[in-house]
């Protein structure tokens, strides 16, 4: 089922929670609605499911349009942050109950049967018996989705899956929540904070800030092409070198680096700790070392330049770098935006 | 005793031991003890009185009817209470503790004046041929009044605790308000309902001062247990009174001990294993 969300808006009391959101997903997609807190995100899919309604704007399912439509006729699925599993229903009960309070009318062996085939579908064979309160976070998680599943929905909508997981679990259940959405091809739109799950996860990431998209496309448009200081800044670590441009070109302090398109004037560059290279000898952005952090992959290095600003790089582990030493600092590959 | 971080836990626990022993204990097992003083055909008889019996069957029936009633009513003021925040809220909650604070006695004769045949209610109920002061109806209406917060402030928290996505995920699944209230809120409600109901149950039982004003205190008809308890006292007939009594801590005994099996069996989902 496709969504298209049509300039939808929605305020809460005085704060604007979502300004003029327009938005496509198309049927069968996995899609990540990724921002920091605040940014709207959680009251978009809301707005889907239908557990707020919007403002303004329309929410079309398809052709038709579903923006009054009331949750419980809406056909989604929905995994709350934390799960509200029903704590006094066994996991059998808790995935029967969209079953058993449908108007439509299901025999009890066909409820029994699959339910059956969804504890399979989320390797929890032999746990219906339990309660909520006698299972981890992690079979929690999947039995809520489950439960969302077991009502056929057409859309399947995520609120912060793996927020409340440890990381060990979490990355489990990311690659494992890809596969079951390849197996049923469900349209699927879940909201994150975590960038990492946004792009491990999604086929198309819609970055949100202050209630408004500021940049989508698949991991590695995002990634490779970021239209902004803020979505730079969002997906990951970076530096921040403030630049000169002249006619195409960012001058830093000991650096060029090509700039087209950008306007003469101040700008900002923006580079990956692993963009940047260290070097004992000339040319680059004169800098001293002020501390070395020791990793498993390899030496992150914490630089001050010149003029003051901080830097952080990777470096191979066998260089020997210290505290205190000058140098100079390269940069293999950065973004460049107007200051702003 | 294993070593505990946290300090004062053996003073306190001999001074809570000491106190319950002394207010608690002591005077029930007084009771135990007096009645026991009896043979046993003398206490089967004193209680078994006709009169006693009697006595018995209004202070129960009444009893449970005025818990249903604050069962329906309570359920629904603590659900207002909760769910909605309307001009005057503040007050209304307030209200709701007035009978805990309140001297019986006033309830009574505030009771008595408005349900007397010649009282504001009173006077319209009468046209309608229901008499309520001097009948088991003026009991329950007291013992209502006088047990309501216990239900409403039993239910109250459990409301407010309820996670607002436990419904909205029953909602997403299909199911109808009805449907939500039957299957998810009731249950959950259901161990603080039951002990709000035998709280009010055993306060109906036990209540004395509002009740006498307006029961007409008829032996046979409208008199309560604890006003015969009273009365044997008045006769200097303390074996019999405490005869008598030692009933109804029989009974409020098995009562608690029956909350407790029940409201274990409706958290036996919180148990971990």
């Amino acid at each position: 089922m496709k969504i298209r969300l049509d300039h939808v808006v929605k305020t809460f009391d005085t704060f604007r929670a979502v300004r003029d959101v327009s938005l496509e997903i198309e049927s069968g997609e996995l899609v990540a609605l990724l921002g920091p807190s605040g940014s709207g995100k959680t009251t978009i899919l809301r707005m889907v499911a239908g557990l707020e309604f919007a403002d303004g704007g329309h929410i079309y399912f398809g052709d038709q349009d579903a923006t009054d439509i009331p949750v419980r006729d809406r056909g989604v699925g929905f995994v709350f942050q934390h799960y509200a599993l029903f704590p006094h229903m066994t996991v059998q009960e808790n995935i029967a109950f969209g079953m058993k309070v449908s108007k439509v009318k299901r025999e009890k062996s066909a409820i029994a049967a699959r339910v059956d085939d969804l504890l399979r579908l989320v390797q929890l064979e032999g746990l219906g018996d339990r309660f909520p309160a006698q299972i981890s976070g992690g079979q929690r998680q999947r039995v809520a989705l489950a439960r969302a599943l077991a009502v056929d929905p057409k859309v399947l909508l995520l609120d912060e899956p793996f927020g409340a997981l440890d990381a060990a679990v979490r990355r489990d259940l990311r690659r494992w929540l890809r596969e079951i959405h390849d197996e049923l091809g469900i349209t699927t739109l879940f909201v994150t904070h975590d960038q990492e799950e946004a792009l491990d996860l999604a086929d198309r990431v819609v970055i949100l800030n202050q209630g408004q998209v500021v940049q989508q496309g698949t991991p590695e448009q995002v990634c490779r092409e970021p239209g902004s200081a803020f979505v730079t800044r969002f997906l990951g670590d970076t530096n921040r070198i403030s630049a000169e441009v002249r006619g195409g070109v960012a001058y830093a302090d000991g650096a060029a680096i090509a700039a087209d398109g950008v306007a003469n004037g101040a700008a900002e560059v923006y580079a990956r700790p692993g963009d940047l290279a260290w070097s004992e000898t000339g040319p680059g952005i004169a800098a001293s070392v002020t501390r070395v952090l020791d990793r498993p992959g390899g030496r992150r290095v914490i630089a001050i330049t010149t003029t003051g600003e901080h830097l952080e790089f990777d470096v191979e582990p066998e260089l020997a770098v210290r505290a205190g030493q000058q140098g100079f600092v390269t940069l293999r590959r950065a973004q460049v935006f107007a200051a702003g | 005793m294993r070593r505990n971080v946290l300090p004062g836990l053996s003073l306190s626990l001999g001074v809570t031991l000491f106190y319950v022993g002394l207010i608690v204990v002591l005077p029930l097992a007084a009771l135990i003890f007096k009645a026991a003083s009896l043979g046993p055909s003398d206490y089967w008889a004193i209680i078994s009185s006709p009169r006693a019996v009697a006595s018995y069957r209004v202070t129960v029936l009444s009893a449970l009817g005025a818990t249903a009633f604050n069962l329906v009513f309570g359920l629904a003021l603590a659900w207002v209470l909760t769910r909605y925040k309307f001009p005057g809220w503040r007050i209304v909650d307030a209200i709701v503790d007035l009978p805990f604070a309140l001297p019986t006695a006033v309830a009574g004769i505030s009771l008595t004046a408005l349900f007397a045949t010649n009282g504001w209610f009173g006077s319209i109920l009468s046209d309608l041929g229901i008499r309520v002061a001097y009948t088991p109806l003026g009991i329950m209406v007291a013992m209502c009044f006088t047990s309501l917060p216990f239900i409403v402030r039993t239910v109250q928290p459990v409301l407010e605790d309820l996670d607002p996505a436990l419904e909205e995920a029953a909602q997403s699944l299909g199911g109808s308000d009805w449907t939500i209230f039957r299957k998810v809120i009731l249950p959950l409600l259901a161990p603080a309902l039951l002990a709000g109901l035998s709280l009010s149950f055993a306060r109906s039982l036990g209540e004395f001062g509002a009740i006498i004003f307006i029961a007409g205190n008829q032996p046979m008809s409208t008199e309560i247990t604890a006003l015969l308890v009273f009365i044997r006292l008045e006769e200097y007939d303390y074996q019999a009174a405490a005869a008598i009594a030692s009933v109804l801590l029989i009974t409020a005994f098995l009562m608690l001990a029956i909350t407790n099996i029940l409201q274990s069996r409706a958290l036996r989902y919180t148990m971990k294993g």
